[in-house]
């Protein structure tokens, strides 16, 4: 069973922000989100303001595309991937991901390069930027009941 | 005169693999400086293809540690000293590096220094052109946007950075925008060339705020809008408003790295150096209306510009055998418990961009 929801409308970052900072609370250890959507969608946005309010302050979070991966440590470690350069899935492995799909809260930017590795309880959030930007939610149904516990 | 090193540096902390051999005493000469990366392979995907396999690096840095020995006609028993990038980078990639370089100290007893892959960066404009301390250094590549006024070989005040995307990384994704080849940079120069920046008009996010600070994130989402707009109204993109988007997209970078490195430098100023030196490094360094709008600001506050060769301000392994030799000569060293770091700041007492962190500095 998946469920869909959506879409919500970001017209602004602070909405973006503010998504995120609801969602944070309520993440927990092998949590995956996947975030899909263009160039601009704001699928970092939403990571850096998730990632700023897990750990409780304004860290310095920044764009994972050439490092491929930043972890953060806390509580729960977290990973930001932007698997755009990789050329394999393969190399997701080599990355360490699918011991961290186990271990930490994983938010991926073009998770389609995981292709089959991609979990199966994973949250996929497809983000458009469209005017206004906005997102859609699709998972598993437990992320339904997770989502509506903060309205989402 | 000063004891003249031989310094073997390694380093394999990010995309490429690279091994050098620089000589030490009171100048530095580069003797040997071989990078292996996949720059063939970089247009069939939108930005680098990362070599993320540590395996890879593992298997080309004896190579290339081999190769920048022939080039320098030397053999280990030359070397007075290793120095290895343990930090920050892939930590698969920085581990290969620490092993070999390890490994090689505990066959020859030969000392071995860690060095701080950004630290390299910010040294080599003493290896290339000997500037004094204090100056004030603007790091600008794909992965990076800094400004750091450095005071002494390890004492580095970052006192600005991006808070989120790298212009380097902002040039590949307008290229990836507006369908131009990459690597971005030198694709969108060339499509700008013939355009009209003043045809759009992109934002210039946190130029009102106070500080060094920038922000470029903003600008891609504004320029993907721009795009879109044409798009619609056109039905797709001319050449024409390709390249006045590229030209509009180009000038906001020059435009807030013109107005950030000014602060930069006022900033700088208060130190009261004897000679004022601003250097740039890193690849976003080679765009020429961006070189030529620092130039010009350096110009006007008598500044001296210092730009290192493109080889030495991408990565490469001569800065970090300059980096580390440096610390040998000082006499110091690191013993075989250093570990390779995935994140490590340059700069130990900046708090976080935005605010300060709970647990200090980032390790």
């Amino acid at each position: 069973m998946t469920f869909t929801k959506g879409p919500v409308l970001l017209p602004s970052e602070e909405d973006t922000d503010a998504l995120a900072q609801r969602i944070a609370p309520i993440l927990r250890a092998g949590d995956v989100l996947l975030l899909e959507g263009d160039i601009g969608a704001g699928k970092t946005a939403f990571s850096r303001a998730l990632i700023r309010a897990r750990l409780g302050y304004e860290e310095d979070v920044p764009s994972p595309t050439f490092t491929l991966v930043q972890t953060y440590e806390d509580d729960v470690d977290i990973w930001h991937c932007d698997l755009y350069r990789l050329s394999h899935p393969d190399e997701a492995i080599e990355l360490g991901l699918d011991e961290a799909f186990e271990t930490a809260i994983c938010l991926i930017e073009w998770p389609d390069r995981l292709a089959d590795l991609a979990p199966k309880s994973a949250l996929t959030l497809r983000f458009v930027a469209s005017d206004p930007h906005h997102v859609t939610f699709v998972g598993p149904a437990d992320w339904q009941t997770r989502l509506g516990a903060i309205d989402v | 005169m000063t004891k003249a090193l031989t310094i073997l540096g390694i380093e394999s902390s990010c995309d490429d693999t690279a091994a050098a051999v620089v000589r030490l005493d009171d100048t530095a000469t580069v003797l040997a400086s071989v990078v292996k990366g996949q720059n063939d392979l970089h247009a069939d995907f939108g930005g680098v293809v990362p070599e993320i396999a540590a395996r890879a690096h593992a298997e080309r840095v004896d190579i290339c540690i081999e190769e920048a020995l022939a080039e320098a006609g030397m053999t280990l028993g030359d070397i007075d000293g290793i120095a290895v990038t343990s930090g920050p980078g892939l930590i698969g990639g920085v581990l290969s590096g620490v092993m070999c370089a390890k490994g090689i100290a505990t066959a020859t007893g030969l000392p071995i220094v860690s060095v701080n892959h950004l630290a390299g960066h910010a040294l080599t404009p003493r290896l290339t052109d000997a500037v004094t301390f204090p100056y004030l250094m603007l790091l600008v590549s794909g992965g990076h946007c800094q400004f750091l006024i450095a005071e002494g070989p390890e004492t580095f005040r970052r006192i600005g950075g991006t808070i989120d995307d790298a212009p380097g990384e902002a040039f590949d994704k307008t290229a990836r925008l507006l369908g131009l080849p990459q690597p971005g940079g030198p694709h969108v120069e060339r499509a700008a060339q013939t355009g009209d920046a003043k045809a759009f008009t992109l934002p210039r996010p946190l130029l009102d705020r106070a500080g060094c600070d920038m922000s470029f994130s903003g600008l891609k989402t504004a320029l993907l809008r721009a795009r879109d707009a044409v798009v619609t109204e056109k039905g797709g993109l001319t050449e024409k408003d390709r390249s006045d988007l590229a030209a509009a997209f180009q000038l906001a970078v020059s435009d807030i790295l013109f107005e950030k490195t000014r602060r930069a430098l006022t900033e700088y100023f208060e130190l009261q150096p004897k000679k004022r030196v601003f250097a740039i490094a890193g690849g976003v360094a080679a765009n020429g209306p961006i070189r030529a709008a620092l130039m010009a600001l350096c110009a006007e506050l008598e500044t001296d510009f210092v730009a290192p060769p493109l080889n030495l301000c991408t990565d490469n392994a001569a800065m970090i055998a300059y980096a580390g030799g440096v610390r040998l000569l000082a006499g110091q060293s690191d013993d075989m418990t250093f570990k390779a770091r995935p994140r490590w700041p340059l700069d130990d007492r900046a708090p976080a961009l935005l605010g300060s962190g709970k647990k200090g500095a980032k390790a």
